[in-house]
């Protein structure tokens, strides 16, 4: 996602064809949408919907391949949806929703889809066989494609239960780490389409593992996955940009730390023949960082806009406030520390790491071991 | 001279980024306390928590309160501080920077960039200058021509907007760190300290607090919790300050209608909503709302949130039935409001009923656990599908209103009770239940009062009341031992069988079960423990249906027969009547009627630091996005009459991409002067 100006005013004129094509596909979406489901949106739906195209657009046309990704996420969920009819019992009876594209299943898929990446791209880099690699890269993107339709149809399923359960699934912590796993594996994909090698997969798949790992003994142990109403507290627009936003932080930040340890094996040595030099994670880690503390910024603003409604105060030191504030602390001072002559190299790789210690810790740590008013999912 | 080398020294500490790192991180660790530790809790628990020494100690660090003490306001005054002089600092160099063209660049300074390259040129001069300034325009560079004597200087730049967000992003730090000390708690301090304002204890009638603990309308900013029960008003917040309470006036009476409560099927709560008339004490004009969480409204400069919800004063009608031994069998009625205390009159009675929670609704999970373990297959068969169902059983169900209350006697000792007020049922048969417990972090142990075919617990009382009096034993005993054994048996078996009986009944009128159970283990050898609590329960439940055929016919009701619904009903009478010996209270208040009061709680704040804060938030999106994002690039093309050409390109951060826009940008000039074949 580098909205940097390659040559500014000219990027208009580099569009071709394609491009104005999927620009129109997506806002025939929209409309296909605003039809379809316009009548359980307000006017702040109507709103995010309408700007989503254009982004959407913006992304497609500085990343190719985010296109047909996108084109088959909506296929896949608009075929379920067909094939759910209304009915959600009918999950259970159709065999391609029990098995393929209802909600919990297609995460499923994901799930085991990040895990086989995982291993391809670790045997990509200890077997130096690019065939494994190409491998991990294609299971890396039909893993996201299943994540995100599985968002979409439970979306979905969500208004059949009852128009009044039905919400965007970004509410709690079983969704958001969904979420999670999805953003840090697209953003993985750009930077590895964008430097052109897929050696950091080994590294960066692991934390989506991790991840995956952690929601599957969420689901298994915990039922996490059942879809539940919303409470009071959470039926704002503001969640409806707020989370996501907090979820680009997330995932660049985690990306930016695997980048981290890799970085810090080049510098000993460890796989230095096999992994990129360490110049370009360097670049990596600030790519992903920079773009992290951005979204992070706007995501802990729209979140003091979104408890000034519902709680009476934009900033009240509650300990999930804190830590985003702690995180958020932490990547200024790697960005200045990158400005700082003689504190660069291995002391900024490690920053990183800890950084996602830092992280984890604001996104599920404090819901485990300390109490507030962010009560989306205690553990 | 000595004295301006200390402030200069100061100065560019203060303005070093070293100085700006360490300060982001220490302001970090120091976050980090008070989410670790509760903060603003009342004083009490954190004595209870650290006990006489530390407490203290801990109070004086300001850990109660980290993000109001002084310390931490300290450091954060530094990092404004700290930043305020650095945009001094960066000032001027960076305007100077951003208006420049750098167009007198020396030709070895040029050659000492990273990034530079020498050309050979086809082109005659001024066609390369042509060519060139073209290909700059093209690529989104202003760009300055100087010619000199050796040559002409093309010197161009793009993205110096960057600068601007290296202001736009630090002084939106500035902005919101002093936006949100305007609403923090740092005005209120001053008032307290200048205005001689002090704080006051919670538990007060608000009629009986002290000027000095009221703050006036002209205060302007202040957050606190505005309590109005339906049907009335209240014109006055309250602000909880340290241990105690302030009283911050109005400038206007707001009284609640009706305070809305709706839940989702699953008993999840839905919707928060208060329908509220304002009316300004000025103007005397009403303004009618609805208020719901994320629905807040703004009157008067003052915003209005939904914050919780409590109980008003709901009426309730309890009726106490007396356990004590020996008690006539009258229940007494009493009418009450949730949150009263008062004395219950009632004979050889010195304890004090305090109600404290109702609740209209209490919806439970009524399925039977499921635990059977299936094999992984099955159990990822179970996870696929829908997100909707769920794959272990829930049955959610409102069982209705309860009440919790404490009996508190005369040494001042208190339990806790919490009754239902439906019967519930449980394994087929219907029961009131009825929980008891010591100790506030205690789980509530229930009692099943069983009902009788009336829907009653009056059989349970009539048969309880016999069976728990000394005196009525004999009676009970030579009753069952006439039932059990016929008229014909000697009167000596006779006597050991009704002596056997007595004993029995005297042993659980101490102790129910419990007490049995331990003469069985210190009377009895073990091999013969089985039978005879056989024998005992079999005396009991004998016992027990002579108690209420007995009780029957003292009340004047028609005899019944046994049947297996009331051998059931004996049963579960005896195991109330067991727990009831361990209940702790004299008396069991039932829960017969109630009119619910509810009461909404809103919270009105006065921030004026809010919109601040807001404008620094845009501010510093503004300047990280642009810091980030806009990349500066000063490209400088030096074509010499030599024919040569040197192209450099400086930026003011280091990335892979300023190599790449190098290499571009060269290899494009270079093909633009190239020489002709
Ligand atoms: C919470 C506090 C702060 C935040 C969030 C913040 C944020 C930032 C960001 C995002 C950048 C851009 C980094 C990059 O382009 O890689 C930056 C640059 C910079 N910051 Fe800060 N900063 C803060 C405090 C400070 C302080 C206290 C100082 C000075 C003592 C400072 C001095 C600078 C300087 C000199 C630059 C480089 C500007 C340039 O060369 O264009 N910052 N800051």
């Amino acid at each position: 996602m580098d909205i940097a100006h390659k040559d500014s005013g000219a990027a208009l004129r580099h569009l071709n064809p394609g491009d104005w094509l999927f620009a129109l596909a997506l806002a025939g979406g929209g409309a296909f949408a605003l039809r379809q489901y316009g009548g359980f949106m307000d006017i702040y739906d109507k709103l995010i919907l309408f700007l989503a195209v254009p982004a959407l657009a913006a992304v497609g046309w500085a990343w190719k391949p985010f296109r047909p990704f996108l084109a088959a996420a909506a296929a896949l969920a608009l075929a379920s949806i067909a094939l759910y009819q209304g009915d959600l019992a009918r999950a259970e009876k159709v065999f391609f929703l029990k098995y393929l594209i209802s909600s919990q299943t297609a995460i499923m898929w994901m799930s085991a889809l990040f895990f086989i990446a995982t291993g391809a791209y670790w045997l990509g880099l200890l077997a130096r066989s690019d065939f494994a690699e190409k491998t991990g890269s294609a299971l890396t993107w039909s893993a996201v494609t299943m994540g995100t339709t599985g968002l979409l149809v439970r979306w979905y399923e969500s208004y059949l239960i009852g128009t009044d359960v039905g919400h965007i699934p970004i509410s709690n912590l079983y969704e958001v780490f969904v979420l999670f796993s999805l953003i840090t594996g697209l953003l993985y994909l750009y930077y590895e389409g964008r430097y052109a090698t897929r050696r950091m997969g080994a590294f960066v798949l692991l934390v989506i593992s991790a991840a995956v790992a952690f929601l599957l003994w969420y689901t298994f142990s915990r039922e996490a996955q059942e879809i539940q109403p919303l409470i009071p507290a959470l039926q704002s627009y503001w969640m409806k940009v707020h989370v996501p936003a907090n979820f680009i932080g997330y995932g660049a930040f985690a990306l930016a730390a695997m980048i981290g340890v890799a970085d810090l094996l080049v510098r000993k040595g460890i796989l230095a023949s096999r992994l990129p030099a360490a110049e370009v994670l360097d670049d990596v880690m600030y790519k992903a960082i920079a773009i992290g503390f951005a979204f992070f910024t706007i995501a802990t603003i729209l979140g003091a806009l979104w408890a000034a409604e519902a709680w009476g105060t934009y900033w009240q030191w509650d300990p999930k406030e804190t830590w985003a504030f702690i995180v958020w602390l932490n990547y200024a001072a790697w960005l200045h520390i990158r400005l700082t002559k003689g504190l660069r190299g291995a002391m900024l790789a490690w920053w990183a790491v800890v950084g996602l210690v830092v992280t984890a810790f604001a996104f599920v740590g404090v819901n485990m071991f300390l109490s507030g008013l962010h009560s989306y999912g205690s553990l | 001279m000595r004295h301006r080398s200390t402030s200069r020294a100061i100065y560019e500490l203060l303005s070093s980024m070293r100085f700006a790192i360490s300060l982001l991180t220490i302001l970090g660790i120091a976050s980090i306390i008070g989410t670790v530790l509760k903060q603003n809790e009342p004083y009490n628990n954190y004595l209870n928590q650290f006990g006489p020494f530390w407490f203290p100690i801990f109070e004086k660090l300001g850990l109660y309160a980290v993000y109001n003490s002084v310390w931490f306001l300290t450091i954060l005054g530094f990092l404004v501080l700290s930043t305020t002089v650095c945009i001094f600092r960066q000032t001027r160099p960076m305007l100077k920077d951003m208006r420049g063209f750098r167009e007198h660049a020396k030709e070895v300074s040029l050659a000492q960039f990273q990034h530079h390259a020498r050309l050979p040129a086809g082109l005659p001069l001024a066609q390369a200058r042509d060519a060139a300034s073209a290909y700059l325009a093209r690529s989104g560079f202003t760009t300055r021509i100087n010619p000199r004597h050796d040559g002409v200087l093309l010197a161009a730049k793009q993205g110096s907007w960057t600068r601007i967000g290296y202001f736009l992003a630090h002084a939106a730090i500035v902005l919101i760190c002093v936006g949100g000390l305007l609403d923090g708690n740092l005005p209120l301090k001053a008032q307290m300290a200048l205005g001689g304002k002090v704080v006051t204890s919670g538990n007060q009638l608000i009629s009986d607090i002290k000027p000095e603990s009221r703050l006036g309308l002209d205060n302007w900013s202040f957050r606190g919790n505005v309590f109005i029960p339906e049907g009335k008003s209240a014109g006055v917040a309250v602000l909880n300050v340290q241990d105690g309470i302030l009283l911050q006036d109005l400038p206007f009476t707001v009284s609640l209608r009706k305070f809305h409560l709706e839940h989702y099927d699953s008993g999840m709560p839905k919707r928060f909503a208060s329908d509220i008339v304002i009316t300004d004490n000025a103007s005397g004009k009403s303004v009618e709302k609805t208020i719901e969480v994320n629905k807040p409204f703004e009157f008067d400069g003052i915003m209005m949130y939904q914050a919780s919800f409590e109980d008003g004063g709901s009426k309730l009608r309890l009726v106490g039935h007396d356990l004590r031994p020996g008690s006539g069998g009258d229940a007494f009625p009493v009418e009450a409001a949730v949150g009263d205390s008062f004395k219950v009159n009632r004979a050889g009675l010195d304890h004090t009923l305090e109600l404290g929670t109702f609740r209209v609704f209490n919806i439970e999970n009524m399925a039977d656990e499921d635990k059977s373990d299936a094999g992984t297959i099955a159990s990822i068969e179970k996870h696929l599908g829908s997100g909707a169902k769920s794959p272990t059983k829930k049955d959610m169900k409102n069982v209705g209103p309860s009440i919790q209350y404490k009996l508190r006697d005369s040494a001042g000792q208190a339990r806790e009770y919490q009754n239902y007020m439906q019967p519930i049922e449980q394994d087929g048969a219907w029961y009131l239940l009825s929980g008891m417990r010591e100790s506030p972090s205690a789980p509530f142990r229930f009692m099943r009062i069983p009902l009788d075919d009336d829907g009653k617990a009056d059989s349970w009382l009539a048969i309880r009341r016999l069976l728990v009096d000394k005196s009525q034993h004999a009676g009970i005993a030579s009753r069952f031992a006439a039932a059990s054994l016929g008229r014909e048996t000697d009167a000596n078996v006779r006597r050991r069988m009704e002596e056997t009986t007595r004993k029995t009944l005297e042993l659980f009128a101490i102790g129910g079960f419990e007490s049995l159970g331990k003469f069985i283990e210190s009377t009895i050898p073990e091999a013969e423990r089985d039978k005879a609590a056989d024998v005992f329960i079999k005396i009991l439940e004998g016992s027990a249906w002579e108690a209420w055929k007995l009780a029957r016919a003292t009340a004047g009701q028609p005899a019944i027969e046994i049947d297996p619904k009331r051998a059931r009903l004996l049963r579960d009478t005896l195991n109330a009547t067991s727990d009831s010996l361990h209940y702790g209270a004299p008396v069991y208040f039932q829960l017969t009627g109630f009119d619910e009061v509810r009461a909404t709680v809103l919270q009105v704040t006065r921030s004026p630091g809010k919109p601040i804060v807001y404008f620094g938030s845009l501010l510093l999106v503004l300047g990280v996005f642009a810091m980030l994002y806009i990349r500066e690039r000063r490209l400088f093309v030096l074509i010499k009459d030599s024919g040569e050409t040197l192209v450099a390109l400086s930026s003011n951060r280091r990335s892979m991409d300023v190599d790449d826009a190098f290499r571009r940008h060269r290899d494009a000039i270079a093909a633009l002067i190239k020489p002709q074949p």
